[in-house]
């Protein structure tokens, strides 16, 4: 019990420490190297991190489920492209043209099931064929991005809806309407996954899948609703992000499958599967956000945020390493 | 008054798959409060059998009973909902879950919403543990318990529903004896309920202390029925085999050469302490003593997998310093390893390439592997242990148990080793196999390598060893040469009596 | 005996299933297009696959023993720019050899950390892959690389050249798949690379320096890396910082759809090759049809997932999963 509740401290709690770390150094070495004289802790500076952090934050969230279930999901970045075009091209149709303003939530909702089906997709393969996720999701991260140019073509889609940016822009109790759909699903998975028997089941299988299927616990079904949930989540990633910007290229969201898949290994998710948590993916999100920020507050250069990012994930396994060391006694293997 | 009727029966079961006939017409019948062994060598049929009756395969003719109904199975969660629960050998549990989670697993009560029921499950859980009377709570992470008490929670899930009839598969496998003592008294606790046990099990000493009656499979049929308290090992052994294993007590003499290893005041942090012995060329010298009392960790010790602490490793009067595998195959000790399957072979690769991996630097023809002198020393090692394969190139998964093991033994016979350590010489290995693996010890020490026998099997230290240690909580206890020892005086020397110790749960 | 039939075609679909795959993949491009099998098609074709044939010879190794590349496409990014930028100011006959030992000192930080250190081969390289990005684009400032002198340079002979009329990428490639062939059947450390990614604990148990052999399949697959750089800085002799960008997955799929195993200890480099001229071979064939590159995306994922599903099919005798 004891070990337990050490560990899952160290584990879930190491990322919040070092987002203090980050926010203390940023702040210290910035009053001797910033560029402008604003400081970095800055309220409006830290609203602005929390909103920039949902588009990724919202899919590292869903990649949390997916890897705590143990399998992985490469194909969410061309999942949000494809998300973002149908909600673009769609208020362009005319069917939807002539709904006015009601034309908004018919187009999320397409985005939204679009981003469901291709979980859909994912997940019914894997069950079916028992092919391993992480090639079955390497095949469709290219498919997808395929019917991205083929529905779309090479060019940049465009549509700006007033209302929508209007809406997207908007500020509710001094949080940005992305940060609300940051916070709020957040909220919705850190409950599905500690207090429902789907999130319990998804811990079982991905900690010991046997002994999952000898409980008689329907493994199959489970991963595809998790594949389900991580499209939509994609797609809902999109929707916030391009209601606001109102244009997409089709090689948008590449790379987000990586940036995902490290905020949910700095928040401590087991890659093997079975043990994770949601709230450590926040932070595991927002360090990687402030980082972003705070090297660009100390007039570092922009190209060295994935240097330092990457840096900083072989770090966390070094460090991850040498804590669960047995020390001399251990076998040599 | 009526009779008792059997809360579990199975009449005349059937099953084949393609080529070979699994189950030939098994029947078997468990009476409430009934403890009934099952045994059989490996490929007997055990397995199909329970997964017959769980539901896993179904029977091509025969019939189940419980209560005498006749059933029809379909999945081990209906078998359990009709009352029959298994406890597999394997533990299956979720190890980053709570106890409470892996008692009620795929069975979580629910609220609305799809939410877990915490309080009744919490509260169920508490009855059942109280029922088990163990020391820890439905809260506890089950990765933090003792191998026993995840036991515990095995066993703790049978309970879920009122069992009838519940199937233990080798449940003391990886027990210490005093957790042992634990599960005999569950099983007695279950007895006095009325419920039926099968009780699967190759040890024979456990076979005659708790069970009632005894089945014995050979090849798929159904050999016969004893009544424990009116027969003998040896008769059960005669069933399971078609004749009797010799297991006497090693009495050969043979001259034995100068001391080739020596070990002195060797320490590994918890793991062993002061550990001093000699051992001579020619010589057999076997360690026995439980699970986790340090046997293994020596003889990886000495294969340069970790690291002692202190102390003195001399090879033929020579100091030497071990750090890796590599080193030790350098001074010629060689270690055939205690889990074949992971440490002992590449399951994937063919049967040639396992046996010259340690030496295939030197197997060369230029830069380049020379098949021919592979292919030779493979056939003199097959011919030698007698090896039953179709050739050089089956994969070694598909191969039994024992020719695994000759391929391990082959695979270090063929560095020509100044000391071969053998740890576990006959785990998982069927009768039949483990006759010639006692044999090819007794022959090795004849032609005078040095040999390290390490053993959970207390016949198999006295048959093969001329002369064996005692170990108990990582200490050596004793040291007996084969005239002084009885296994009165093994058991006390490992069992920490005469060291005034108890065993602690890991 | 219908069971015996069944059991003999998946074995033979075990075995064989990807070549099978690939005969009849080009049999039925050859007849609705003549100009496919053309030899100089053909020849186009495998040149274009040469840069991510050879990254895919060296991920191989790294696949059999057990462990995942995906650095290859950014590092791929990093040698280019390197060899480009050295090029004009330390002239091409240091810029070589500078290039090469920079991305040899990638692949050996990637193999410490994966072989001796035994960190998880897929994080390592994820992270390594966002850091040579970043290296990268601080290497160039952000910007485009380009030699300057472009038409009086002896450089661009890897790329562009031909000897005796066969272009110097297919000799290159085909040259090092045959030289890294014969390593990993035929010599000890071939062995030894199947032995620790079938079972690493067995290997260390037999007497195997598993940590050294991980390391040496990094420090392989780098030094391939640099191969593809230099042949694409000597193709295009200037270049993008994203030029490798999405090379590692393609390269993953051409392993995979050659047939190795991910979890190791199974795979051949003559499959490899079968698997990149494949993907080489379906952009090829699309483009003739007039189709667009990015149907070929679509496709890709469709003959992936056949091919690894059937792979897996035949492995556990039946086509669909039996998980409830």
């Amino acid at each position: 019990m004891t070990t337990a509740r050490y560990r899952d401290a160290l584990k879930y709690g190491a990322i919040w420490v070092f987002i203090l770390v980050e926010l203390a150094f940023f702040s210290i070495a910035g009053e001797f190297m910033s560029t402008s004289d604003k400081a970095f802790m800055d309220f409006d500076n830290m609203l602005l991190l929390l909103k920039q952090s949902a588009p990724i934050g919202i899919i590292a969230l869903g990649m949390t489920i997916i890897m705590i279930n143990g399998n992985i999901d490469l194909s969410v970045g061309a999942t949000y492209a494809l998300a973002a075009i149908v909600l673009l091209d769609s208020m362009t149709w005319p069917a939807l043209q002539a709904m006015g303003d009601w034309a908004i939530p018919v187009a999320w909702g397409l985005a939204l099931l679009t981003g469901a089906v291709l979980g859909a997709i994912n997940g019914l393969i894997v069950w079916k064929t028992g092919v391993d996720a992480f090639i079955v999701t390497l095949g469709s991260m290219l498919g997808y991005r395929g019917l991205v140019f083929m529905i779309n073509g090479e060019q940049p889609t465009s549509h700006l809806n007033w209302t929508l940016v209007d809406f997207a822009e908007a500020q509710f109790l001094g949080l940005h309407t992305a940060t609300w759909f940051l916070l709020i699903t957040a909220l919705a998975l850190w409950l599905l996954m500690t207090r429902t028997v789907h999130g319990r089941n998804a811990y079982a299988i991905g900690n010991n899948r046997e002994a999952a299927v000898n409980a008689g616990i329907r493994v199959g079904p489970h991963m595809v609703w998790n594949f389900v949930l991580i499209g939509f989540l994609a797609a809902l990633s999109a929707v916030v992000f391009y209601s606001e910007s109102g244009s997409v290229n089709p090689n948008d969201g590449m790379l987000f499958e990586l940036w995902a898949i490290t905020a949910v290994v700095l928040g401590g998710t087991k890659l093997t599967g079975g043990y994770g948590s949601i709230l450590s993916t926040l932070g595991g999100v927002i360090a990687i956000q402030l980082l972003r920020k705070g090297l660009g507050h100390i007039g570092a250069a922009t190209e060295t945020v994935n240097l330092v990012i990457g840096l900083i994930l072989i770090a966390v396994l070094l460090l991850d390493r040498q804590l669960n060391r047995k020390g001399q006694e251990e076998l040599k293997i | 008054m009526t009779a008792p009727i059997p809360v579990l029966r199975l009449e005349g079961i059937v099953k084949t798959f393609p080529g070979v006939r699994a189950l030939d017409g098994v029947s078997l019948s468990v009476m409430p409060g009934e403890v009934h062994a099952l045994m059989g060598e490996n490929g007997a049929g055990k397995s199909t059998l329970m997964k017959v009756l769980g539901g896993i395969h179904a029977p091509d003719t025969g019939q189940i009973f419980i209560a005498e109904e006749p059933t029809v199975m379909t999945s081990p969660q209906q078998a359990k909902a009709k009352g029959v629960v298994f406890i597999h050998q394997e533990l299956s549990l979720a190890d980053e879950l709570s106890v409470a989670e892996n008692i009620f697993l795929g069975e979580l009560p629910l609220k609305s919403f799809g939410r877990v029921d915490w309080t009744k499950l919490y509260a169920d859980t508490d009855a059942i543990l109280k029922t088990l009377n163990v020391g820890f709570d439905a809260k506890t992470r089950v990765g933090d318990l003792s191998i026993a008490n995840q036991q515990m929670v095995e066993i703790g899930r049978a309970l879920t529903v009122n069992p009838r009839a519940v199937i233990f598969d080798e449940p003391t496998a990886s027990l210490t004896d005093a957790e042992k003592v634990v599960l005999f008294k569950v099983i007695a606790d279950l007895q006095t309920k009325g419920v039926g046990i099968i009780y699967i099990s190759h040890r024979m000493e456990e076979i005659f202390k708790i069970t009632d009656r005894i089945s014995v499979l050979r090849d798929g049929q159904y050999r016969g029925t004893l009544t424990t308290a009116d027969t003998s090992e040896d008769e059960v052994t005669q069933l399971m085999i078609g004749r009797s294993l010799d297991l006497s007590r090693n009495t050969s003499h043979h001259a034995l050469g100068d001391v080739a290893l020596e070990v002195r005041g060797l320490c590994c942090g918890k793991l062993f302490h002061d550990v001093s012995f000699a051992l001579r060329k020619g010589e057999v010298l076997g360690f026995y003593g439980l699970v986790g009392a340090g046997r293994t960790e020596i003889a990886e010790t000495l294969f340069g997998l970790r690291t002692p602490r202190a102390g003195q490793i001399l090879l033929n009067g020579q100091e030497v310093k071990i750090t890796s595998p590599i080193e030790a195959i350098r001074h010629g000790i060689s270690l055939v390893p205690e889990d074949r399957k992971h440490q002992g072979l590449v399951l994937g690769m063919n049967c040639r390439d396992n046996m010259t991996l340690p030496q295939i630097d030197d197997l060369t023809a230029g830069p380049f592997v020379s098949d021919g002198a592979e292919v030779a020393i493979f056939d003199h090692y097959r011919d030698k242990l007698d090896i039953r394969t179709p050739g050089w190139h089956q994969t070694v998964g598909n191969l039994s148990g024992g020719n695994q093991q000759k391929i391990v033994i082959g695979k270090w016979l063929s560095m020509r080793p100044q000391v071969l350590i053998v740890d576990e010489p006959t785990r998982g290995i069927d009768v039949g196999s483990k006759a010639e693996i006692h044999n090819l010890i007794r022959d090795l020490g004849a032609q005078g390598y040095a040999v390290i026998v390490i053993s959970s099997e207390m016949p198999e230290v006295l048959h093969v060893s001329d002369r064996i240690i005692a170990m108990f909580s990582g200490r050596v206890m004793r040291e007996f040469t084969s005239e002084e020892v009885t296994e009165d005086n093994l058991v006390q020397a490992i069992s920490g009596i005469e060291a005034n110790k108890f065993v602690e749960g890991r | 005996m219908a069971g015996l039939t069944k059991q003999g075609i998946g074995a033979i679909l075990a075995k064989q299933g990807i070549l099978i795959a690939f005969a009849i993949f080009m049999i039925g491009f050859a007849l609705a297009n003549q100009r496919f099998i053309a030899i100089d098609n053909i020849s186009g074709v495998i040149r274009s696959s040469a840069i991510l044939g050879v990254m895919a010879l060296g991920v191989t190794f790294v696949v059999i023993g057990g462990n995942f590349d995906l650095s290859v496409g950014s590092m791929m990014s990093f040698s280019t720019i390197v060899v480009l930028d050295l090029h004009d100011k330390l002239g091409p006959a240091l810029a070589i050899p500078a290039m090469f030992g920079l991305t040899l000192a990638l692949g050996a930080f990637i193999g410490f950390l994966v072989g001796y250190m035994k960190l998880n081969s897929l994080i390592v390289t994820l992270g390594m892959l966002s850091a040579i990005h970043g290296l990268t684009l601080t290497w160039s400032g952000g910007k485009n690389m380009d030699i300057a002198d472009k038409a009086g340079t002896w450089f661009s002979v890897f790329g562009q050249g031909r000897i005796l009329g066969v272009p110097v990428p297919i000799l290159i490639f085909l040259g090092l798949a045959v030289i890294l062939g014969i390593t990993l059947s035929k010599t000890p450390f071939g062995r030894k690379v199947y032995a620790v990614g079938g079972n690493g604990q067995a290997a260390t148990f037999s007497g195997i320096p598993r940590a050294r052999i991980v390391f040496l399949t990094y420090l392989m697959s780098s030094f391939c890396v640099a191969v593809a750089g230099l042949l694409q800085a000597s193709r295009s002799l200037g270049s993008q910082n994203t030029v490798g960008q999405g090379m590692e997955l393609e390269v993953l799929a051409a392993v995979v759809l050659g047939g190795a195993s991910l979890m190791g200890g199974s795979g051949t480099i003559f499959k490899t090759v079968i698997g990149v001229l494949i993907l080489g071979f379906i952009q090829n064939g699309l483009l003739l049809m007039g189709l667009a590159f990015y149907v070929q995306y679509v496709v890709t994922w469709a003959i992936i997932i056949l091919a690894v599903w059937l792979d897996v099919a035949a492995k556990r005798g039946r086509l669909w999963s039996p998980t409830a």
